[in-house]
């Protein structure tokens, strides 16, 4: 697990599927709520649509349908606006978190008993106080499914 | 004179190119000495210099060439890893962007590539290519500025790499004129504005064209020097990107306020909305033509190219162009002026045969090479056309098996197109001999490794002994596009008007009547010919296989689309309206969806889809097989690569238990007529038909002698005689269209048959219905002249 870091950093954190997760600050560019989605049919499956950030059209990725969880029940989920390399990609989570401090000294690699797709995702665990936070490797999330 | 200024303008722009290309080399060439190992870069320098050479020749810059030829020739080596990357290579390859450098501004002031002699550099070059297996002994002169210090007096621009030429001519030093003297060409002419100009350091030559070259003397140049007219400005294409990309929100910002507009009873709101309304309108156009230019001052270098290409071949060929106005995004055309050199260079060097061997094959001894630009489906097609000797399919897998590029196995399961496509993959070429216009493994793959970056698509179609065809296709991206909106389900798409043809819209009865089935596929007669038809909801809920009860609607609307050169009918739930959209790119994750060519905002700001044409005719094909095979019926179909490969044959029945096939080229169009529509000129039964009097003959009669039922209509096949009139045939019913490899011949020939074929394990016969036709409607015409 090279990809462990080993510097303290501030992460976003947000909820999907009751599970807690962060990304580098650094890799975000925004939160929104809900948006009006345009489905795009024959899409890939975690596609969940485009929105329309400002003029800028944005494909939206269902991170629970990425990584493995059951479908949302319903509720209008959170939008994360992440860079990729071609543009912008907003990552659908269920709810938005703090921003976090969090310590090399808490990091270890996931375990191996993850689902296969979540831990494909997860660079590291970070172990806080109260709970366990799931480092997402944003450029895998947003990369194509083969 | 006029083909002075032409001259001046090839010049100007290989000049602009070949800069812009010696400044990425320096980047890479810096790049690789910090990383021998990494080749990304070694790849890009070798086809910088590559194009560099190759237009020089062209431009018969005689020392240019050369220099970049033995440039090349040790790169080759590099790339091929025959030789190690090593600060002795590194100092020798600067040296050689210098003296490209030095000559390029010496054109650009004198038009000559000076007098300058550089056969020092060169035979340093050819030194290094024979002492290929690494640092040596008598290396050890050269090598005097180690990497770091090359790098570093390179950034430091003054002091030029010391020259690895211990055995040059000591006349001349070798590549220390360009930045230490700037005032000092060697030319015999030293012109007034050569000063300012030749220095063209380090930040000097971004600016080729622009009059305000920020050299070191900062002198303006003086009157005729300037290269660029005093009317025009070089702005950066990022910046025109940025304001395209603005103008395209405008947009969308002035769409929604015209929709509050609507909704206010506000005079002065309406006025205001409508001055902005033109205002944005006009602001786009221009905006737009900023970056648009005809495709024509990427082409016009082409003949003249391809005429010294040809007198080098001794060979002799013809150039037409064709569509020079259609107009391309400046990204797009700057994106294709090298991959269009390579493949017109290749055409010209291996398509095109020598003048005798032509005249043996039956053709022209001149070739002709047609480079025809179109805009198409919402794409701008390139295509290069020349009717050369076409590509040797086992020659190229031959080849790429032995260059380990494939495997025999694989190579086993592609067909001849996808065998000829192979010459884009990189390190491929076919040359036996290096030649100095190609065939050094660079060229098809440069070509298509440029128009991917820009998302465009490159094959080659090859027919053996007549000819090959590069294709190159470009999306319009960054366009505003005049389209027709469509509804489906909750959601809005948009299609680009470009591909459309006609509305249709079917109600009450005509609805339920009016779409007809062939097979599994939904056809409707407009005017006369069968239109395939594809629904929009099946063909996006990705299920092949349609419920029946979507006929059973109140109204029908098709939307009549061509894409290339086929036409096909769109069922949609709702048409809603005509808008300007600007259509956007998907990210990366929606790339593979053909079906959508982008997205675009609407007024309200939703985000809707852009349905792309072609891709939803290709779509809907492999849903069913029968409505292509339709659209190949209605004689609409331009390019089927491999139809010559097989025999497509109509079935129709005469009778219940009766089937035969009649080869489908004869076949012109299917119809269905009522009995009454008959009538009898003498002994012959005709019909009035477009106009005209078609003669009809009845198979079932002819075959059976035992015509079908009196009242029931009758499918008419109208044919064409080989000597090109028009016949009808009478069937009971038309089955189905099926290819086959061939026609299996009678063993004892029976005039009227042409063989048989094998249809669901049953033997049907093959009418020679052209024969059959000729022999009875001869016989027929001669008793009309009689009576």
């Amino acid at each position: 697990m090279n990809r462990v870091p080993t510097e303290d950093q501030q992460l976003c954190t947000f909820f999907v599927a009751g599970r807690t997760f962060g990304a580098e600050v650094s890799a975000m560019r925004e939160v929104l709520t809900a948006q009006p989605l345009t489905r795009v049919p024959l899409a890939p499956q975690q596609v969940r649509g485009l929105i329309n950030l400002r003029g800028q059209i944005v494909t939206a990725i269902d991170l629970r349908e990425r990584l493995g969880f059951p479908p949302c029940d319903g509720k209008k989920a959170m939008n994360v606006i992440v860079e990729g390399d071609d543009g912008l990609v907003s990552l659908l989570v269920d709810e938005i978190g703090d921003v976090v401090v969090v310590s090399a000294d808490d990091v270890e690699p996931p375990p191996d008993t993850m689902g296969d797709r979540a831990r494909d995702l997860v660079r590291c665990v970070y172990k806080l106080e109260d709970k366990l936070l799931l480092l997402l490797d944003i450029e895998k999330t947003i990369a194509e499914v083969e | 004179m006029s083909d002075q200024s032409e001259m001046d303008e090839v010049i100007a722009e290989f000049l602009v190119e070949s800069k812009e290309g010696l400044d990425r080399v320096d980047d890479d060439l810096l790049t690789l000495e910090k990383d021998p190992s990494n080749r990304q870069p070694l790849a890009s320098i070798f086809r910088a210099v590559h194009t560099i050479k190759g237009t020089a020749g062209f431009l018969a810059y005689e020392r240019l060439q050369s220099v970049a030829h033995a440039g090349e020739s040790l790169l080759s080596l590099l790339r091929d890893g025959e030789r190690a990357f090593d600060p002795e290579v590194a100092t020798a390859l600067f040296a050689t962007v210098d003296a490209l450098r030095e000559m390029l501004a010496q054109i650009e002031n004198t038009r000559t590539d000076g007098s300058k002699d550089y056969s020092g550099l060169i035979s340093d070059l050819e030194r290094l290519l024979r002492t290929s297996a690494g640092p040596d002994d008598e290396a050890a002169a050269a090598p005097a500025p180690p990497p770091s210090v090359a790098a570093a007096s390179r950034a430091a621009a003054p002091a030029p790499p010391a020259p690895a030429a211990p055995s040059a001519k000591p006349a001349e030093p070798v590549v220390a004129l360009p930045r230490a003297a700037p005032a000092t060409p060697v030319a015999a002419k030293p012109a007034p504005p050569a000063a300012p100009e030749a220095p063209s350091d380090d930040g000097g030559e971004r600016d080729a064209g622009a009059g305000r070259p920020p050299g070191p003397s900062g002198a303006t140049t003086t009157s005729g020097a300037a290269p660029a007219g005093e009317t025009s400005v070089r702005v950066d294409v990022a910046l025109l990107d940025k304001l395209m990309n603005l103008v395209g929100e405008l947009v969308l910002g002035r769409n929604q306020i015209l929709q509050f507009a609507g909704l206010r009873e506000d005079p002065a709101f309406q006025t205001t909305s409508q001055r902005l309304n033109l205002i944005t309108s006009e602001l786009q156009e221009n905006v737009m033509k900023t970056r648009m230019q005809p495709i024509g001052n990427a082409l016009h270098k082409f003949p003249r190219l391809v005429r010294d290409l040809a007198l080098i071949c001794k060979k002799q060929v013809r150039v037409e162009i064709e569509g020079e106005n259609t107009e391309l995004d400046r990204t797009l055309l700057d994106a294709i002026r090298d991959p269009l050199t390579h493949a017109v260079r290749n055409s010209v060097d291996h398509g095109i045969e020598m003048p005798d061997v032509r005249i043996s094959r039956g053709k022209n001894p001149e070739g002709l090479l047609l480079i025809r630009a179109l805009h198409q489906g919402g794409q701008v097609t390139i295509e290069i056309i020349d009717d050369g000797g076409g590509i040797n399919a086992e020659r190229v897998r031959d080849k790429a098996i032995a260059r380990g590029l494939i495997t025999p196995e694989q190579a086993q399961r592609m067909d001849e197109s996808d065998l000829v496509n192979l010459i884009f993959l990189p390190g491929f070429s076919t040359a036996e001999q290096v030649s100095n216009i190609s065939g050094r493994g660079v060229g098809m793959d440069v070509v298509r490794t440029n128009v991917e970056r820009v998302g465009g698509t490159v094959d080659v179609t090859s027919r053996a002994g007549k000819g090959a065809t590069v294709r190159i296709r470009l999306p319009l991206t960054l366009a505003i596009i005049p389209a027709l909106l469509v509804g489906q389900g909750q959601e809005n798409y948009a299609i680009p008007q470009l591909n459309l043809v006609e509305l249709v819209r079917l109600e009450g009865d005509l609805a339920r009547r009016g779409i007809e089935r062939v097979q599994d596929a939904a056809v409707y007669r407009l005017r006369g010919n069968l239109l395939p038809l594809v629904f929009l909801d099946q063909l996006l809920s990705g299920n092949g296989s349609r419920p029946a009860e979507i006929l059973d609607r109140e109204v029908v609307n098709i939307v009549v689309l061509t894409a290339e050169e086929r036409q096909f009918g769109l069922v949609v739930d709702r048409v809603a309206d005509t808008a300007e959209i600007v259509v956007k790119p998907l990210g990366k994750l929606l790339k593979n969806t053909a079906v959508f060519a982008g997205a675009t905002i609407m007024g309200d700001g939703s985000v809707a889809l852009i349905l792309d044409t072609a891709g939803v005719a290709s779509c809907a094909s492999l849903t069913s097989k029968t409505a292509k095979r339709l659209l190949q019926l209605n004689g609409q179909t331009g390019a089927d690569a491999r139809k010559d490969a097989t025999v497509s044959l109509l079935l129709c029945d005469l009778a219940p238990t009766r089937t035969v096939a009649i080869p489908l080229q004869t076949v012109v169009r299917l119809e269905e007529v009522p009995r009454a529509a008959l009538e009898r000129l003498g002994d012959s039964t005709v019909m009035q038909y477009r106009g005209d009097i078609l003669h009809v003959l009845d198979l079932g009669g002819l075959l059976l002698e035992a015509p079908a039922a009196d009242e029931a209509p009758f499918r008419l096949v109208a044919c064409r005689t080989a000597g090109g009139r028009q016949f009808g045939l009478l069937v009971a019913q038309i089955r189905d269209v099926v290819n086959r490899p061939s026609i299996a011949p009678l063993a004892v020939p029976r005039p009227g048959l042409l063989g048989s074929v094998v249809v669901d394990n049953r033997l049907v016969e093959v009418m020679d219905v052209a024969r059959i036709a000729s022999e009875t409607i001869a016989f027929a015409s001669d008793t009309e002249v009689a009576a």
